[in-house]
């Protein structure tokens, strides 16, 4: 691939992230963000809402540039090539950078016509069956759904929708997962399902997840980046900033910065 | 127990409210108008019909077989399949031109086009929608058919199927195009970016994704437009002509139900004849095909939005 630079990055990161700001027309959503996002380890973005957590991963597989007005400022490199350089092709980052969104968003077909798409676009017609197999057995729902994969895929339950929106996503073979709160339509039970997937398949992808539940993010991520809203001095224009980027085991226990504290031990936000 | 008498006094009727219950009443009767109306139209059109059925020289069987529409000939045939024949041809030339570019210009709206041309193109379908069908006529047989037909097809007639076809079509783009719209928009917004995060391009997302989602909403917009093109009068009457027998060549004259119906009602058949109760019969005709065609398009659409409730 051909780009015009290419930054000395550490090995071990997928995206390194610098003065990344991003706005929908004269409204900031969220400014001055740095941070490098670790391979095959799970980030999680906490943060209460309107802090511009989910604008912020939207803008790694360019997803914002489906939004009128919405505008990327700074850089976000991906494994060293600038994402947003003016020769990188938003169709390509995708196929690559996956996306689960917070609301299970199944095709109106069937189960095996789910995964079957992705596959098409991306021109991995070899071995079909195996490989919507291997997907669906990945995202733990070939069990359920093996004897009716030509069943329509909005008779599935919430859970068992957004696995296979995990397992669509991760048929496709990228090497990073997006998930923009993957739970919050969920049941407990569904939730931990999906926890304990990623967990598996943080073995074969980096993930990042957006989440609202603290408890999740110190359940299951390895690094957590707190965000918080900052309002403008004349009280008008509210902003979202990183506080802080950290491991969540000292996130979650010796953080850094006081308001992280007093996030985390629920005492504002 | 004096409490409780004194609230029971304060809250016993005591005022009778007239003015509500003469809106209530008018209300309500203009909501049974509609369906008396109704009523009263299917009536007359089949007291008028059975009149007409009852000639002996009208048969069930003639109304079908025969070939020809000639109710003010000496020996009159009733060949209301003529009639059919030709309405559906006309119907389905306005869909050839109708559905392609209505069901493009919505995929164009929901799926392309920036907010800023929607609002140009959005009101100027409508604008196109509110031409009245008179006008289309004469644009049929002054414009369409002496500067395209005769000039690609020459020896066409001044009246022909195709002319009239071409301008129904055009008249109903609006209808296809708009109800498309909105079954297109009606689609949830997260299968477009579902698809397009997987690395679809815009073209695969609406052909594949979108487009298969709105179907039954599409269709529903296929078989209203179909359903205008059928009772369209007056682009017909003007640029169809009245040739009253059976054929199938587009460059011909045709006579559909309607131009028929208005070529009855205005005035040369006497009250009361057969030939004049023939338009009841026409009527019903019709009647039932567009009755039918509409209930269609209710059922799809209605199945449609249950998919995503």
């Amino acid at each position: 691939m051909e780009t015009k630079e290419t930054v000395q990055v550490n090995s071990e990161s997928v995206f390194n992230v610098t003065d990344l700001s991003v706005s929908y027309g004269d409204f900031v959503a969220i400014k001055n963000v740095n941070m490098d996002i670790t391979k095959n380890k799970i980030t999680a973005f906490i943060g209460p809402s309107g802090c511009g957590k989910s604008t912020l991963i939207r803008s790694f597989n360019r997803m914002n540039d489906l939004i009128l007005g919405a505008k990327v400022n700074g850089t976000i490199t991906y494994q060293g090539v600038d994402l947003y350089d003016k020769m990188v092709d938003p169709v390509q980052v995708r196929r690559r950078i996956g996306m689960v969104f917070q609301k299970p968003n199944p095709f109106p077909k069937t189960i095996k016509e789910n995964i079957t798409f992705g596959l098409k676009v991306n021109n991995m017609t070899d071995n079909m069956d195996e490989r919507v197999e291997k997907a669906l057995t990945q995202a733990a729902l070939w069990d359920e759904v093996k004897d009716d994969l030509n069943k329509n895929a909005l008779e599935l339950s919430g859970g068992q929708q957004q696995r296979l929106c995990i397992a669509r996503t991760i048929a496709v073979e990228p090497d990073t997962i997006l998930m923009d709160e993957p739970c919050s339509a969920l049941d407990p039970v569904a939730t931990k399902k999906i926890e304990d997937l990623m967990q598996e398949l943080v073995k074969d992808f980096s993930i990042l997840i957006v989440t609202h539940n603290m408890q999740q993010a110190s359940r299951s991520s390895d690094y957590c980046a707190f965000f918080t809203t900052k309002t403008s001095d004349d009280g008008k224009r509210r902003t979202g900033e990183l506080v802080e980027f950290n491991e969540t085991s000292i996130m979650f226990t010796t953080p850094d910065q006081e308001l992280t504290e007093q996030y985390i031990s629920g005492r504002f936000g | 127990m004096d409490n409780v008498n004194n609230l029971r006094d304060q809250l016993t009727k005591t005022i009778t409210r007239p003015i509500e219950k003469i809106v209530k009443f008018f209300i309500t009767a203009s909501a049974f108008a509609a369906i008396l109306i109704s009523i009263s139209i299917i009536f007359t059109l089949l007291t008028e019909a059975i009149n007409f059925f009852q000639d002996p020289a009208v048969t069930f069987k003639g109304y079908f077989t025969a070939t020809r529409w000639t109710p003010t000939f000496q020996n009159p045939e009733y060949g209301v399949i003529v009639l059919i024949s030709s309405t559906l041809y006309i119907a389905v030339i306005a869909c050839l031109i109708s559905f392609p570019l209505g069901l493009f210009s919505a995929i164009y709206l929901s799926e392309f086009a920036t907010k800023r041309t929607r609002k140009v193109i959005k009101p100027v379908l409508e604008v196109l929608a509110g031409v009245p069908t008179v006008v289309f006529g004469y644009f049929a047989l002054n414009w369409i058919t002496p500067n395209i037909i005769q000039r690609f097809i020459p020896g066409t007639g001044v009246f022909n199927a195709l002319s009239a076809g071409i301008a129904v079509g055009i008249m109903i783009i609006p209808t296809v195009a708009s109800i498309s719209d909105d079954a297109l928009n009606a689609v949830p917004n997260s299968l477009r970016n579902g698809s397009l995060a997987l690395g679809a391009t815009r073209r695969i997302t609406s052909l594949k994704i979108m487009f298969p989602a709105a179907l039954s909403g599409i269709i529903a917009s296929f078989i209203l437009g179909f359903s205008r093109a059928i009772g369209e009068t007056m682009i017909v009457t003007i640029a169809g002509g009245q040739y009253p027998e059976l054929n199938l060549d587009p460059r011909s004259a045709m006579y559909t139900i309607t131009s028929s119906i208005v070529n009855v009602s205005l005035g040369d058949t006497p009250h009361g004849t057969t030939a004049y109760n023939a338009l009841f019969a026409l009527g019903i005709t019709l009647f039932i095909m567009t009755f039918i065609l509409n209930i269609g398009s209710d059922y799809v659409a209605r199945k449609y939005r249950k998919e995503y409730e």
